[in-house]
């Protein structure tokens, strides 16, 4: 018998993991948006994701729709307890997606105030997905299976420290993504971005890895740590997991010298290694929770018949979907120049 | 009434909803447009058709945003405002939610990068391949969602645990419940007849200002288009919503009651043209109606009883004025665009459409109504559902989430604000497409490039002014 709920539980991450990466870069060049030179620049910025962004968002789509279908209890506790960071995430969505045709519809005025409307919403959508990471983190008030919190539980020191770093991690990974598609003066200047972005995500991150050994004592477990009288370290249990932490240190350097020297590709993996990195840390930090900190993901799981019959869709359909999108980047593939001019 | 977390919900869940539905009622008529005239151009290699694929699919990239990220809104909003109505029956239809993102969502999304982008990257085969994927997308879409939301109106398949939630037993019968067929039928039908009156209005105006064409232009060809679309369509959906009336009479009896204004439960119903539902006083006023009919109208003998509103206490009936009047409106429309289709047809046939200034202008008139058509068939079908989230099931007051209306108020307000500037901007952006028509449109800045070999279509550039820095 296959165990249904540990298998969704590991498709619903790897959907969110790819949603973080992959909407992640194009949200990232919203953030940079306000730091190109022309409006010649920013077109290019945008024309270098504009047919792929929408793909990448429908995996924020699947994130929260195999939530709901296959974790409706989980769905429904976080939900209303994140309720004004969705509502944050959402406006910005939607301001920043429309700014992609209306930008390159509108004249004068109105460009520049779509052209406002992708950086703010795009940095906004990034911010209050910190925040809704951070509130996650944190853990929610649940009793008899309901959210039993407060609208702004939500809102601390904590989250505001993870916002900060997820819009730093989203400009490095737009930085870089950048350094891979665009030429001449703009491929500085995402060298530049990068080099900058990698030095607040490296400060961001380790306060934020700190900060969240404080949050939980079950997270300070995971890593061997205990706070009794004085600091005792579990060294069995924290030196394995110590390779997490080294892989994203090696992300990061590896972003850092290989856009030093001006490579193109190179540090967008890197980029892609520091997030793989903090996801894991996530993940260790939590399983089996899927609402921190009580409800397990068996607990919040579907029936098994809901799971099964989604299960043997998804068999046939994920491969498909992911062979689709692969081609797509591959139809798209290459530098993109203002002579590409798609719009 | 209490602007309470429920209230407030609801009227946000109205709002958004209504918002995006105008986006999908459009786009899946428009992509099946899109995929005949990159088809019909493939075949018969006239330019014309390309000129009109290239014009309408602007319009359609503005449309498919807009409607892409309110529906990105619904996704959420379900867990944000009604995690009680997920907690209970997420068993049941979160995998036809799944499944609506996992068949239709990411086709839809991948492949319109390539339709919209993908002219100088791959052959013209190719490229028809992914506008046909993506009319397709939308279509499996309006499958998965409909039947979602006809499992609402008409729940089978399924049982309730002891601690309330629901589980399902068949999942056939949840998928296809029993107002699921005349439900997807009704609102792709409403989908097609949408998009050809908009195509058909955007066209007519372009006729109105035509001088001295001879021949078939690009907008007399996509008006002729619309109006054979419609002429064949618009009957159909008279049948097609009749029948879904038959299963809302057998299945949701107090829905029915409240679109005919059904107060007393009787044989030899009357059919009522107007009057005002009064819930209070639990009657009509000022009633207009032809007895005798009424019976005849819903398919049953005349000596069959039909249920009235007082079958119900009060607490289960739904609210009757917005399905009485919004049902109306809806029918009113239907007849005025059976009208549309049968008079253009006629003229078309005589060869004096494009002469016909009235009628232009009437298809002109016409080009909102299949929104507003809609707009209402929905508020019919949802505000008759009402007190029930799940009809007879599950009441709406139970299913709202445990959120404070300081929240939903804010929220709420945040929506009206968001997409009253999106709604503005993009309605302004179509609208001045539409007024330069697909000749002016195109015939814009000269390609700045070179087509790549083997590709004969490249996508026109923008009116990008140069040394303009914004």
């Amino acid at each position: 018998m296959l165990d249904l709920p540990l298998i969704w539980a590991a498709l619903i991450a790897v959907a969110v993991l790819l949603y973080v990466v992959l909407d992640g870069f194009d949200l990232g060049i919203g953030i940079l948006f306000p730091f190109a030179r022309s409006k010649e620049e920013r077109d290019v910025m945008m024309n270098t994701v504009a047919p792929v962004w929408d793909g990448n968002e429908t995996w924020l789509v699947l994130g929260g729709g195999g939530l709901l279908a296959a974790f409706p209890l989980a769905y429904s506790v976080l939900m209303p307890a994140l309720y004004l960071p969705v509502l944050l995430m959402l406006a910005g969505l939607i301001l920043r997606g429309v700014a992609f045709e209306f930008r390159f519809r509108a004249r004068n005025r109105g460009r520049k105030f779509w052209t406002q409307m992708f950086a703010g919403g795009s940095t906004l959508t990034a911010a209050a997905q910190g925040l809704i990471l951070g509130g996650f983190i944190q853990g929610v008030a649940v009793e008899g299976d309901r959210f039993a919190g407060g609208a702004f539980d939500w809102l601390t020191p904590y989250t505001l420290l993870v916002a900060a770093g997820i819009v730093a991690g989203y400009a490095l990974l737009g930085g870089a993504w950048l350094m891979m598609k665009t030429t001449d003066n703009l491929h500085g200047d995402a060298r530049r971005w990068t080099l900058t972005s990698a030095a607040a995500v490296a400060v961001l991150l380790a306060a934020v890895s700190l900060a969240t050994l404080f949050v939980h004592p079950q997270i300070a477990e995971r890593w061997g740590l205990e706070a009794g009288s004085g600091l005792t370290i579990d060294w069995a249990a924290l030196a394995p997991l110590l390779a997490i932490p080294a892989l994203g240190l090696a992300g990061l350097l590896l972003v850092v010298s290989m856009a030093s020297k001006g490579s193109h590709r190179w540090p967008f993996v890197g980029a892609l290694t520091v997030f793989l990195s903090g996801y894991l840390g996530l993940a260790v930090s939590f399983m089996p929770d899927i609402v921190p900190y009580g409800i397990g993901f068996r607990e919040a799981a579907a029936p098994d018949n809901a799971l099964g019959l989604m299960l043997v869709g998804t068999g046939f359909i994920l491969p498909l979907i992911l062979g689709y999108t692969a081609w797509v980047y591959w139809v798209f593939r290459g530098k993109v120049t203002p002579e590409t001019g798609y719009h | 009434m209490e602007f309470d977390a429920l209230l407030l919900s609801r009227l946000q869940f109205a709002f958004t909803i209504a918002f995006h539905i105008l986006f999908p009622a459009f786009t899946i008529g428009l992509a099946a447009f899109l995929a005949v005239l990159e088809g019909l151009w493939l075949w018969t290699k006239r330019d014309a058709f390309k000129t009109l694929y290239l014009f309408w699919v602007k319009i359609f990239a503005l449309s498919f945003g807009m409607g892409v990220v309110s529906g990105v809104v619904l996704s959420y909003q379900l867990g944000t405002n009604w995690s009680e109505f997920i907690r209970l029956t997420g068993g049941v239809i979160g995998p036809l939610l799944a499944y609506e993102v996992l068949t239709a969502f990411f086709l839809e999304a991948s492949f319109l990068g390539v339709m919209l982008f993908g002219w100088k990257k791959v052959g013209p085969r190719l490229h028809f391949l992914a506008t046909v994927l993506v009319a397709v997308g939308t279509t499996i879409s309006a499958f998965w969602i409909l039947s979602a939301n006809s499992w609402m109106q008409t729940p089978a398949g399924f049982e309730i645990m002891a601690d309330g939630r629901f589980e399902a037993t068949d999942y056939w019968q949840v998928i296809f419940n029993p107002s699921f067929p005349s439900r997807l039928v009704h609102m792709l039908l409403a989908a097609f007849i949408t998009t050809g009156l908009v195509v058909g209005a955007a066209s007519a105006w372009r006729v109105l200002k035509e001088r001295a064409v001879t021949g078939w232009s690009e907008s007399r060809i996509a008006l002729a288009m619309a109006v054979g679309l419609i002429a064949v369509v618009a009957p159909l959906q008279l049948l097609a919503g009749h029948w879904s009336g038959e299963v809302a009479h057998k299945l949701q009896p107090s829905k029915t009651a409240a679109i005919e204004g059904y107060w007393e439960t009787r044989a030899d119903q009357p059919l009522h043209l107007f009057g005002i539902p009064d819930r209070e006083a639990q009657k009509n006023h000022w009633q207009v109606s032809i007895p005798g009919i009424g019976n005849a109208i819903q398919n049953v003998p005349k000596d069959e009883v039909i249920l009235g509103l007082d079958a119900w206490p009060r607490e289960d009936q739904p609210p009757p004025a917005i399905p009485f009047f919004a049902f109306r409106i809806m029918v009113g429309l239907g007849l005025l665009m059976i009208a549309l289709g049968g008079v253009g047809a006629v003229l078309l046939w005589r060869r004096r459409l494009f002469e016909s200034r009235w009628f232009l202008r009437f298809c002109v008139a016409m080009g909102p109504s299949g929104f507003i058509a809609v707009l209402a068939g929905w508020m019919v079908t949802e505000v008759g559902r009402q007190p029930w989230v799940v009809y007879g099931v599950l009441r709406t007051r139970d299913a709202v989430s445990p959120v404070t209306a300081g929240e939903v108020a804010t929220s709420l307000l945040a929506y009206v604000v968001v997409y009253s500037i999106v709604f503005t901007a993009g309605a302004l952006f179509i609208l001045r497409l539409m007024a330069e028509g697909p000749v002016a449109a195109l015939a814009e800045p000269a390609p700045r490039q070179d087509r790549a070999p083997g590709s004969p279509l490249a996508k026109a550039p923008e009116d990008t002014t140069p040394g303009e820095d914004l």
